[in-house]
């Protein structure tokens, strides 16, 4: 018996679709439980603990949406969002709801499944290493082992995702990172797809970490370029 | 003839100048007279206003003048028949008084006037206060200086034995020297003492005063009555123009999209009417504005769920065409070559499907910009990337000029990046193997992106087509690519979205080139651009 596969919870109404990905995802080793009502999606995801979450956007029962809001607001699990819109207003309220990355139907399995990977991989990083970034006087501190953020002694909660992207701007404090780098880095997408993932989590990410999210010192904006940390 | 040359010659300097003033004073009175009929065309108000009061004002004068005119002869009229009865009366008593005058003794003049005038039939009140004066016979000397006011045509008249009147001046009473408007009835008496003329001077100061009332009555009267039909002219044409004005505006507001705007019409007069009719034109806009509304909506939503309801069945179909092309190598060849063709064509109904979706977007005026400063140097080789394969397929090459230092253009790069994808998909496509060469300039306002192929080019009048929705220029053509035959149309829309210029130019045998123009700043209006369309080595050869 190899390694333990990832467990997906698939919530998808469309049956034809879920038992394609069911095949598609047994023959990529993961282990899916699927559910088709967003009102049972909540009790799914407390009874299975998967590793990560497949959803569809538009679901009966509780759109997919408010599925995304209230499996965040109890885990950082991550969670990749199948949409038939690609346009930018729903990909937007996806993103903030708390989804880490989204495909747009149609999809080729080969890409879905890499980006599954790229969402579970972060969790074998092991690497003994303590960061810090931000202003001298409340700087914010990263233990990369213990996936633990503080600032000024208060721990700060982050999904696995925004601490990719802290500890990806954090490690070289120095460098600005145009949006595209970031997404090949954090979301492991190999060409540049959308921009869009990576304002979205910058502003969640500011949310939590900033003391003031208009006036960021964290993590900075470089106009016309990307990204970079707050000097240390 | 010949002498008009040396004129010109004379100062054509001087003629210059002078021409140059006259034209400037005449541009400056045209400039005025041009304000003035602006004002005078743009208000009916003051239109009907002047009108009235030139009218009018023509009116009143002449009734005025020719009221005046009767009231004066009137009064003078009556005032010199009641003089010549007064003197015809009173000639028996100016003949008594003058029987023994004698102009040789100084006093008896003197004393024969008193008593013409204390006498109660000559001197009565009938015609007035009067003085009499002596006109002596020719020769003698005239104590009494008031004789000189006497004109001479009246004298020779009265000499002639006839009663005579003229208006002259007169002195204002007996002992004054202040001459005023007068009548002065002259009559023969014939005395002992000799021939003398009898003068009265009547001074028609109450006549005047009475001529200046009237006219100054009239004359008030005919202000005040311009002034009434003014204020009566303006306030018609207010009660007419404010509803015009009302509805200009409304009309106005109307046109500028706010549809709920309406005038408020009360009464059933003309008036009243323009504005219900108006109303309704309004009310009949509005429901046809909300009807399209209505359809582009349900056109939108349409759109959006044939987008859901057609993906979620592709992305099976999807998957499983992949799962089968995946395990093809385990197939009968037939069976595998058909799941090739099944996983390749979806590629092609796919974007086929992105396209139309993509175009109805636009069609339906919901595609956004998501605009953001960036470097489209990054756009450029991320589109250049994206037809490697493709070009890589066609033997060609792809050259690729652009400036050392970032170009940050404000542009939503998704859409920039499309653009450019099927620019340089389209030029590979159209090659013939031949290199495409993509060029990169800027300037402070634009930034142009230039795709240039050698293949066939276009023949005249289809730099225009190539734009259209399933263009094909040459239609026996075989596609390598698979385009879509949308793929221009949706650069174009993407192009215009961002407020950008693309063009295309080509010449049989000389390849094409595509041009596409970006403001540099989000919202600026394109006035140039930084290449040209139509490539610099095309210009030499035709030198």
């Amino acid at each position: 018996m190899g390694p333990v596969k990832p467990r997906v919870l698939v919530v998808d109404d469309d049956s034809a679709l879920a038992e394609m990905l069911g095949i598609v995802l047994r023959t990529d080793q993961f282990d899916p439980v699927f559910v088709a009502d967003g009102s049972r999606a909540l009790q799914a995801f407390r009874e299975t603990k998967p590793d990560i979450v497949l959803l569809d956007l538009m679901l009966p029962g509780m759109s997919g949406l408010d599925v995304c809001r209230a499996i965040r607001a109890e885990s950082g699990t991550p969670i990749i969002m199948l949409t038939a819109k690609s346009d930018t207003v729903d990909v937007v309220l996806g993103l903030e709801s708390g989804a880490d990355d989204y495909v747009v139907k149609p999809f080729k399995p080969k890409e879905l499944v890499a980006r599954m990977r790229a969402r579970l991989r972060h969790h074998e990083d092991i690497a003994s290493e303590t960061l810090t970034i931000g202003p001298p006087d409340s700087p914010v501190e990263i233990d990369v082992q213990a996936h633990q953020v503080r600032r000024e002694g208060k721990q700060i909660a982050l999904t696995p995702l925004e601490f990719d992207l802290l500890v990806a701007l954090a490690r070289k404090p120095r460098q600005v990172f145009t949006r595209e780098v970031l997404l090949e880095q954090v979301w492991g997408y190999r060409h540049a797809a959308d921009t869009r993932l990576v304002n979205v989590h910058v502003q969640r990410l500011r949310a939590k970490v900033e003391r003031d999210p208009e006036k960021p010192e964290v993590v900075l904006t470089v106009r016309g370029v990307g990204y970079k940390a707050g000097p240390p | 003839m010949i002498s008009a040359p040396v004129e010109e010659r004379v100062g054509p300097a001087a003629r210059r100048r002078s021409l140059a003033i006259v034209r400037s004073v005449r541009t400056r009175v045209g400039r005025l007279l041009e304000r003035a009929g602006d004002t005078w065309r743009g208000s009916l108000q003051l239109r009907v206003g002047a009108t009235t009061v030139a009218v009018t004002g023509v009116v009143v004068v002449v009734i005025g003048v020719f009221l005046v005119d009767k009231v004066a002869s009137g009064v003078l009229h009556a005032k010199r028949d009641a003089a010549i009865a007064q003197v015809e009366a009173g000639f028996p008593v100016a003949r008594e008084a003058l029987q023994d005058a004698d102009p040789a003794v100084s006093n008896s003049l003197d004393q024969a006037l008193q008593q013409i005038a204390a006498n109660p039939v000559t001197g009565g009140s009938v015609a007035g206060p009067y003085t009499p004066v002596l006109g002596l016979p020719s020769g003698i000397p005239n104590g009494d200086e008031r004789a000189i006011l006497i004109p001479a045509e009246l004298r020779d008249v009265v000499r002639q034995g006839v009663v005579a009147a003229q208006y002259a001046p007169v002195p204002q009473s007996g002992s004054s020297t202040t001459l005023v408007r007068g009548l002065i009835i002259g009559e023969p008496v014939t005395a002992r003492s000799g021939s003398f003329e009898l003068y009265y001077m009547y001074p028609l100061t109450a006549e005047q005063h009475t001529i200046d009332l009237v006219q100054r009555t009239v004359l008030l009267a005919g202000i005040a009555l311009v002034m009434l039909v003014l204020v009566i002219a303006l306030i018609v044409t207010r009660q007419v123009v404010l509803p015009v004005r009302v509805a200009a505006e409304t009309a106005g507001r109307l046109a500028a999209g706010d549809l709920s705007k309406r005038i408020p019409a009360r009464g059933s007069d003309d008036i009243a009417r323009l504005g219900q009719s108006f109303n309704d034109m309004a009310d009949s806009l509005q429901r046809q504005i909300r009807r399209l509304e209505e359809l582009s909506r349900l056109q939108r939503r349409f759109t959006s769920d044939v987008s859901h309801e057609l993906r979620t069945p592709l992305t099976t179909i999807r998957m499983a065409a992949e799962f089968l092309h995946g395990s093809r190598s385990g197939f009968p060849p037939e069976l595998s070559r058909a799941a090739e063709l099944l996983h390749t064509e979806l590629d092609r109904f796919e974007g086929l499907l992105a396209d139309l979706l993509e175009i109805s977007r636009y069609d339906a005026g919901v595609a956004h910009l998501d605009s953001e400063s960036a470097d489209i140097r990054g756009v450029v080789a991320a589109g250049v990337e994206a037809n490697r394969l493709l070009a890589e397929r066609h033997g060609s090459k792809i050259v690729v000029h652009v400036p050392k230092a970032p170009l940050t253009v404000d542009m939503d790069a998704r859409r920039v990046e499309r653009i450019l994808r099927n620019l340089v998909g389209n030029a590979v496509d159209h090659g013939e193997g031949k290199p495409v060469v993509i060029t990169v300039a800027a300037d402070a306002e634009a930034v142009a992106v230039t795709v240039r192929d050698h293949g066939v080019g276009l023949r005249p009048g289809q730099a225009a087509l190539v734009f259209n929705r399933f263009w094909r220029g040459d239609p026996s053509r075989s596609r390598l690519t698979g385009g879509t035959g949308l793929g221009l149309a949706i650069a174009l829309e993407d192009a215009r979205l961002h407020d950008g210029w693309l063009q295309a130019w080509g010449e049989p045998g000389r390849g094409a080139q595509f041009r596409l123009t970006l403001p540099r700043l989000a919202g600026h209006t394109l006035l140039h651009s930084p290449l040209p369309l139509v490539p610099a080595d095309v210009d030499e050869d035709d030198e």
